[in-house]
C-alpha cells in the first residue's frame, strides 16, 4: 500500500501548514542539539583536542583500523560459518527422517533462544580454560562461535522457509524427472530458495557485524574494544564511541542499501512475487 | 549435583532473571509507543517527519546496541547529568530501559510499517472516500489491520528484546543474567557446564513460549483476505 | 551442474574459513627470542600504543629480559587479558608474564612465580579538588569501579556501607564520569589509578588518595617447569638497587601524588621454588 493514499495532494493553505510544521520540527530539532552541545560543552566535551585526536593517523592506523579489520575478520569467517551451519540444519529441518527433524528443530530452536552475549561469555571461558585454543585467541573464536551458532540458526530457518515458499510444482517436476526427494531438494528446491534468502542473508550480514561488537566485554580486540582502549589514553571516550558508532553505520547502512537492492532486483526477476516482499522478508529476521 | 544445588542458594538466579524480564517489559512498552510514532511519521504527509522517522530508524538499526546504552550512561547521565530517577540503582536500570526502547523502536516502526504494507490499497481509498483525514483513517482504519498484519514481526521483536536485555549489563545494571553468569563462570570454573546450560534454558523457557504465542495470535487474528 | 555449485560454496566457505582462521598461531624461532605477556589496554602500566609499548610493567619487563640477555628487539611483547594469564602460560605461549599479575596461592597451584616486582595495593582516584582522604568518607558518595570488581565491594562491606556503586566497563569510563562531576572516586590497584592519570589527557585532573586498603604483590608469571625464577629475581633486584626501578614508578605515574607504599617498597622478592 503506498502511503500517499492516505492523503489528499495538499492544497495550498495545507501547503503553508505543512510548511509551517516542517519549520518547527527541524527547530525542535536544532534546538535539542544546541542543549546537548552546549551541556557537553560546559564539561569541556567540546574541547577541539578531545576530536582532533580521533583524526591523527596515530588513531587510525594503530587502534581504529586493526579493530575495524578485526571486527570484519570475525564477522566475514560468522556469515561463512553461518551459511554452512544454515545449509546443514535447514536440509535437517526439512529432513523425510523424523528423528534428524526433530534433532534440527531443538538446535535451531535452541540458539535462537539464547542471548549472543551469554554463548559469548560462556564459551570464552570454556576455550580459554580447556585451551582448545591459544589463549589470546580465545575471544576471537567465542565470538566466531556464537555468531556462527546463533546466525547459523537464523540462516537454517530461513532455508526451510525458503523452500516451503517455492511452488509445489517444482518438486514434483524434480520427481517427474526421476529424483528421489533428497535429490530434489539439494538440486532443485535448495538452490532457488538460496537465491530468494540472498537479500535476507545480507541483512543478517548486518546483525552479525553489529553483534560482534559484543566481544569487547570478552577482550576481543575489535573496533569498540580498539576505540575505548585508544580513549583511555586520550580522555575522549565519547568521541571514540561516536566516531566508532559512525563506522558501525557507514558499513551497516551500505549493506542495507545493498540488501534492498538485490532483493528488488530478484523480486523483477521472478514476477511470481514469492521474494517480492523486501520488507517482510528482509525486516523480520535482521534483528539483533 | 550437590554442589550445583548449592549454586542456587549462593547466587539467586530467579532475582537475575526478573530483572530482565523487568527490562523487557518497560522496554516493549516503550519501544511500542516510539516505534507506532515513528511508522506515523514515515507514512504522514509532513516531509520533516518523514525524513526524521527515515534518518533515526536507519541510524538506530544499524549502530550496535551496546554503543547505544553506552552513551545512555556515559554521555547523557555522566556528562550531561540526565537522570530518569532520583533513587541511584534505579536511574541506571531507566537508562537501560530507555536505550532498549530507543533501539528496538527502530526495528518496532518496520515491523509495523511492514504491516501496513498488508493493507490493501482500497482499505485506505475507502477510509478516505468516507471523508476520514490522515489521522482518523490511519487510527480507525489502518493502523488497527497493520497491527493485526504485523503480529510476528512484532514477536519477533519482542523475542530479540527479552534477549537483548542482557547487554543492560553495559549500562551498568549490575544483576541481571549475563552480568551473574559471568560471575558465576569466573568464580565456579568447575561447572562451566552446567551454569551455562541453567541460563540458557532459562531463556529458552522465556522466549520458546512468545514464539508460539505469537504465531497462534497471528492466525487469530489475520484479516481473512 | 547445481550439485557443483553447492560443493563449490562449500569448498569456498571452508577455503575462507582457513585463510581467515590464519591469524593467531605463529611461534618458530623461539631460541633467540623471548615472549613476554603484557597488557594492551592499560595506560601507565601495559598499552600497546602503535608499534610501541608503554607503562610500568613494560619497563621491569625490557629491563628483566635485558638481564637475562635478550636485546629490546628480541622481546615479542603478547597480550595477555586477566582471564587466560594462567592458560597462555600453561600452553608456553609466552614465557613469561608481567601483566599486573597478583601472587595468590589458587594462581600458585597452576603457575609459578618470580618477584613480586611491585606491591601494589587497592586504592582511590579523586578529582585533584576532592576533599576524600579514605575509603571512609565514601558513605553517600558514587564510587566507580569494573563489573565484577572486588575492591568496590570492599569498600561497600567493610568502609563505607552508604557508598553507591556503579560499575563500568572500563577504568577510562570511570574517570569520564569524574570529569562529568556524577562520579566521585574510583578504585582499583593504586598504580593502575596512577598510571591512567598521568596519561597527558588527564594531566593535572585527577589524584591518588594514597591509602592502600589491600596488598597486591605484582609477581612475574611463569610456566611452573621455567628454570628463569633465580635469574629474574636478580634482575629485579638490581633493577630496584640501581635506582631504575623508582625511575619507571616516577615516569609512568608523574604528577598524581602517587607513591608505592613505602611500608612495603621497593618489594623484597620471595625465594624460588
Amino acid at each position: 500500500m503506498s502511503a500517499s493514499v492516505l492523503f489528499d495532494t495538499p492544497g495550498p493553505k495545507a501547503k503553508r501548514r505543512i510548511l509551517l510544521i516542517n519549520i518547527i520540527g527541524v527547530l525542535l530539532l536544532l534546538a535539542l542539539l544546541v542543549v546537548v552541545v552546549i551541556g557537553l560543552a560546559n564539561k569541556g566535551q567540546m574541547e577541539p583536542s578531545l576530536w582532533a585526536t580521533m583524526f591523527t593517523s596515530n588513531a587510525w592506523t594503530n587502534f581504529l583500523l586493526p579493530g575495524l579489520i578485526n571486527t570484519l575478520k570475525a564477522a566475514g569467517l560468522a556469515i561463512v560459518l553461518s551459511i554452512v551451519f544454515g545449509l546443514a540444519f535447514g536440509m535437517g529441518l526439512l529432513s523425510e527422517l523424523k528423528a534428524l527433524r526433530w534433532f534440527s528443530t531443538i538446535i535451531v530452536e535452541f540458539f535462537r533462544a539464547v542471548p549472543v552475549l551469554l554463548l559469548i561469555v560462556f564459551f570464552n571461558i570454556l576455550l580459554s580454560r580447556t585451551g582448545i585454543v591459544n589463549g589470546t585467541d580465545s575471544p576471537f573464536w567465542a565470538v566466531v562461535i556464537s555468531l556462527m551458532l546463533y546466525n547459523g540458526s537464523v540462516v537454517a530457518e530461513l532455508v526451510r522457509s525458503g523452500v516451503r515458499n517455492l511452488p509445489k510444482g517444482q518438486r514434483e517436476a524434480g520427481i517427474a524427472i526421476g529424483l528421489t526427494t533428497n535429490q530434489s531438494l539439494r538440486l532443485i528446491e535448495i538452490p532457488q530458495a538460496l537465491v530468494a534468502m540472498l537479500p535476507a542473508l545480507i541483512g543478517q550480514f548486518v546483525v552479525i557485524l553489529k553483534d560482534s561488537a559484543l566481544g569487547y566485554i570478552v577482550g576481543f580486540t575489535e573496533l569498540l574494544f580498539y576505540s575505548r582502549t585508544f580513549a583511555s589514553a586520550n580522555g575522549n571516550m565519547l568521541q571514540a564511541l561516536l566516531v566508532a558508532a559512525a563506522i558501525f553505520i557507514i558499513i551497516n547502512f551500505a549493506l542495507s542499501k545493498l540488501a534492498e537492492i538485490v532483493s528488488r532486483r530478484l523480486s523483477s526477476r521472478m514476477p511470481d512475487g514469492k521474494t517480492a516482499d523486501p520488507d517482510a522478508e528482509l525486516e523480520a529476521p535482521a534483528l539483533a | 549435583m550437590e554442589k550445583y544445588l548449592s549454586l542456587f542458594t549462593e547466587y539467586n538466579i530467579p532475582a537475575a532473571f526478573w530483572v530482565n524480564i523487568q527490562l523487557t517489559f518497560w522496554a516493549a512498552i516503550g519501544a511500542l509507543v516510539l516505534g507506532t510514532v515513528l511508522a506515523m511519521m514515515r507514512i504522514s504527509p509532513v516531509r520533516s517527519f518523514a525524513a526524521f522517522g527515515t534518518g533515526y530508524v536507519n541510524i538506530i538499526r544499524n549502530t550496535p546496541l551496546t554503543i547505544i546504552l553506552l552513551f545512555g550512561v556515559l554521555a547523557l547521565y555522566n556528562q550531561l547529568g540526565f537522570t530518569l530517577s532520583s533513587d541511584f540503582d534505579q536511574n541506571f536500570f531507566n537508562l537501560a530501559v530507555m536505550g532498549l526502547a530507543i533501539y528496538h523502536a527502530a526495528f518496532v516502526c518496520e515491523a509495523i510499517r511492514s504491516g501496513v504494507n498488508t493493507v490493501p490499497v482500497g482499505q485506505a481509498e475507502a477510509a478516505r472516500a468516507i471523508g476520514l483525514s490522515f489521522f482518523p483513517a490511519a487510527r480507525e482504519v489502518i493502523l488497527p489491520q497493520a497491527f493485526r498484519g504485523s503480529v510476528v514481526p512484532l514477536g519477533n521483536v519482542l523475542i530479540a528484546l527479552i534477549k537483548n536485555s542482557t547487554v543492560a549489563a553495559v549500562s551498568s545494571v549490575a544483576i541481571e543474567a549475563s552480568s551473574v553468569m559471568k560471575q558465576m563462570l569466573e568464580f565456579e570454573s568447575n561447572l562451566i557446564i552446567p551454569i551455562f546450560a541453567t541460563f540458557a534454558i532459562g531463556f529458552v523457557i522465556i522466549v520458546i513460549p512468545v514464539g508460539v504465542l505469537t504465531t497462534w495470535l497471528s492466525k487469530k487474528l489475520a484479516v481473512a483476505r | 551442474m547445481r550439485k557443483s555449485r553447492i560443493a563449490a560454496v562449500a569448498a569456498m566457505a571452508a577455503a575462507a574459513a582457513l585463510t581467515l582462521s590464519a591469524c593467531g598461531g605463529g611461534g618458530g624461532d623461539s631460541a633467540d627470542k623471548v615472549k613476554i605477556g603484557i597488557k594492551f589496554d592499560q595506560p601507565g602500566v601495559g598499552y600497546k600504543d602503535g608499534d610501541k609499548y608503554t607503562g610500568f610493567d613494560v619497563d621491569v619487563a625490557k629491563y628483566v629480559a635485558k638481564e637475562l640477555g635478550y636485546a629490546e628487539d628480541k622481546i615479542e611483547f603478547i597480550s595477555t587479558p586477566s582471564a587466560n594469564r594462567e592458560t597462555s602460560l600453561q600452553n608456553k605461549q609466552v614465557d613469561m608474564i608481567f601483566a599486573s599479575y597478583s601472587i595468590t596461592d589458587k594462581r600458585k597451584e597452576s603457575v609459578a612465580f618470580a618477584g613480586p616486582y611491585l606491591i601494589a595495593g587497592q586504592d582511590l582516584l579523586v578529582p585533584v579538588d576532592s576533599a576524600i582522604t579514605g575509603p571512609e568518607d565514601l558513605n553517600g558518595k558514587t564510587l566507580c569501579s569494573v563489573t565484577g570488581s572486588t575492591s568496590a565491594q570492599k569498600i561497600k562491606d567493610t568502609y563505607a556501607k552508604e557508598v553507591r556503586l556503579q560499575e563500568q566497563s572500563g577504568y577510562a569510563e570511570c574517570l569520564g564520569g569524574m570529569t562529568g562531576g556524577t562520579i566521585d572516586a574510583v578504585t582499583t590497584d593504586d598504580i593502575i589509578l596512577a598510571g591512567l592519570a598521568a596519561q597527558p589527557a588527564n594531566a593535572g585532573k585527577f589524584k591518588v588518595v594514597g591509602k592502600p586498603f589491600s596488598e597486591e604483590r605484582y609477581g612475574v608469571g611463569l610456566n611452573k617447569e621455567s628454570t628463569k625464577c633465580a635469574d629474574i629475581n636478580k634482575a629485579i633486584n638490581k633493577m630496584i638497587d640501581s635506582g631504575e626501578w623508582e625511575k619507571a614508578v616516577k615516569a609512568n605515574t608523574e604528577g598524581t601524588g602517587y607513591t608505592p607504599n613505602p611500608a612495603v617498597n621497593p618489594p623484597k622478592t620471595d625465594a624460588c621454588a
